[in-house]
């Protein structure tokens, strides 16, 4: 365990932290990115996944996009969308991100309306309740933990996969990894496993804060329901 | 931090872009020709890599699955600890690897990707063997099956659509993860996405990368789909 303890001694160094280009630095743009590709990607993935899982359509559609974006790598397209008209810098990496994003806000949100007891639905609707209200009163409330299992999914996936933004320069925590590389690996060692040790904890504190965001938002009485979310779509990252 | 501090690993030499036509085309056969060979050298270490990962994982992840499956205790804990590590970021993953490993070694890759097909093979496996019916395993028990007959001609066998959904979303993703090692010059296809990148936004370079990953995910994923067909002649019915 040499080469861990090297890099905690690269951690535990303030200047690491505080440089241009430090951790705090580079923890900024990480988070930054998340934040707008998540956001991002709810902007497109959930309303659209709750219209389909609304009307019930389109369930193969969904499946489909999930399982394209699964064989798309993400270096694919964070390299190519600079290239496009939509030129360098922050945005592509952003819409890149997004792109993984969306498949498992989509396919929760369908799932979560679609899993709506039909009994229920009908009751509703005996009671005069039009498909606005339906949604709204009723299958919204009912689909929250899998609208917040989708969001968890998406937001521990992007900030995974936010890691990767270096490879073309967009910064984030993985520069660290890769300036390390950069060095080589008698100089830069204990930086590259210092980088893998940050990211490692930036995922899992985002996996631990919305696990507790998902146990939050939902109803006590729905809480057991949680366990029947649909299987992560699971994305390379 | 300027704009150089990384320089990819093991970029080839390629031809330049200049006798390609006007600009910098998207896709261009003179490219795909001159580079033939570095082409399917990169293509060939991609599609090995992959059936390499693919099978140790299998290997590894169904008698797991097993243990996993007869010792009720372990089944959560096991399923717990996948989920946490496949959180874990694949370049933290190699970030943490490559000193340990070597910094350009092939096994390096390997070994990360092994350790996420891991992952999902031994979730999709163990759902796949705990949604055998209890009425199925008192039968087979009833019939005179002992453990391991009934794992064998009961058990495995109806757990196998759950398996090879499993192996379907491991190569898929690892054909797309593949490409990460491109940052110690060992990604396959991924070096040919990185080097053009590097290589003045060589757009035909990135293209020809893209393309043939996202083939070869789409074939071997229909060669997983037929193999379960000839290995579930049963289910056919059903699904159709």
């Amino acid at each position: 365990m040499n080469y861990f303890k090297d890099g905690l001694i690269w951690l535990n160094d303030p200047l690491n932290w505080t440089n241009p280009g430090g951790l705090f630095d580079r923890l900024q743009e990480h988070l930054v990115i998340t934040f707008w590709a998540v956001l991002l990607g709810c902007a497109i993935g959930l309303p659209l996944g709750i219209w389909l899982g609304h009307r019930g359509r389109g369930g193969g559609a969904v499946i489909t996009v999930a399982n394209l974006t699964r064989a798309v790598p993400t270096l694919a397209l964070l390299t190519i969308l600079p290239l496009t008209p939509i030129g360098f810098g922050k945005l592509p990496v952003i819409l890149a991100l997004a792109v993984f994003a969306v498949p498992p806000l989509l396919a929760n949100a369908y799932t979560g309306l679609r899993s709506v007891d039909p009994e229920t639905k009908d009751a509703a609707i005996g009671m005069g309740l039009s498909g606005g209200q339906l949604l709204r009163r009723v299958e919204l409330p009912l689909a929250v933990p899998y609208l917040a299992g989708g969001l968890r999914t998406a937001a521990v996936q992007v900030v995974a996969t936010a890691t990767l933004a270096t490879f073309v320069n967009g910064g984030g925590l993985g520069q660290i990894i890769t300036a390390g590389f950069g060095l080589g690996i008698n100089v830069g060692g204990d930086q590259i496993v210092a980088g893998g040790i940050a990211v490692v904890l930036l995922a899992l504190l985002v996996e631990a804060v919305f696990a507790g965001v998902e146990r939050l938002v939902t109803p006590r009485p729905l809480r057991t329901v949680r366990r029947r979310r649909v299987a992560r779509p699971v994305t390379s990252t | 931090m300027s704009f150089l501090s990384w320089v990819p690993a093991a970029s080839t030499p390629l031809a330049a872009p200049a006798d390609d036509g006007p600009g910098n085309p998207w896709f261009s056969w003179q490219y795909v020709t001159d580079n033939a060979g570095t082409i399917l050298t990169k293509l060939g270490f991609h599609v090995g890599i992959t059936l390499e990962t693919v099978v140790i994982a299998l290997l590894v992840a169904v008698p797991l699955a097993v243990v996993a499956y007869w010792i009720r205790p372990l089944t959560g804990p096991i399923l717990a600890l996948s989920g946490v590590l496949y959180t874990i970021p694949s370049l933290a993953l190699l970030a943490l690897l490559a000193p340990l490993l070597g910094a350009t070694n092939r096994a390096t890759v390997l070994i990360a990707l092994v350790l996420y097909a891991l992952l999902l093979l031994i979730r999709n496996a163990l759902t796949g063997l705990t949604q055998v019916p209890s009425e199925v395993r008192d039968a087979a028990a009833g019939m005179g099956y002992g453990r391991f007959g009934r794992l064998w001609h009961v058990e495995l066998p109806l757990a196998l659509p759950g398996i090879i959904t499993g192996l379907r979303l491991a190569t898929v993703s690892t054909v797309a993860l593949v490409t990460i090692g491109a940052i110690i010059g060992q990604g396959g296809l991924g070096d040919l996405i990185m080097g053009g990148f590097w290589n003045n936004f060589y757009r035909a370079e990135i293209t020809t990368g893209t393309v043939l990953c996202v083939g070869l995910a789409l074939i071997l994923d229909l060669a997983l789909v037929g193999l379960g067909r000839l290995l579930t002649p049963w289910s056919r019915r059903r699904v159709a």
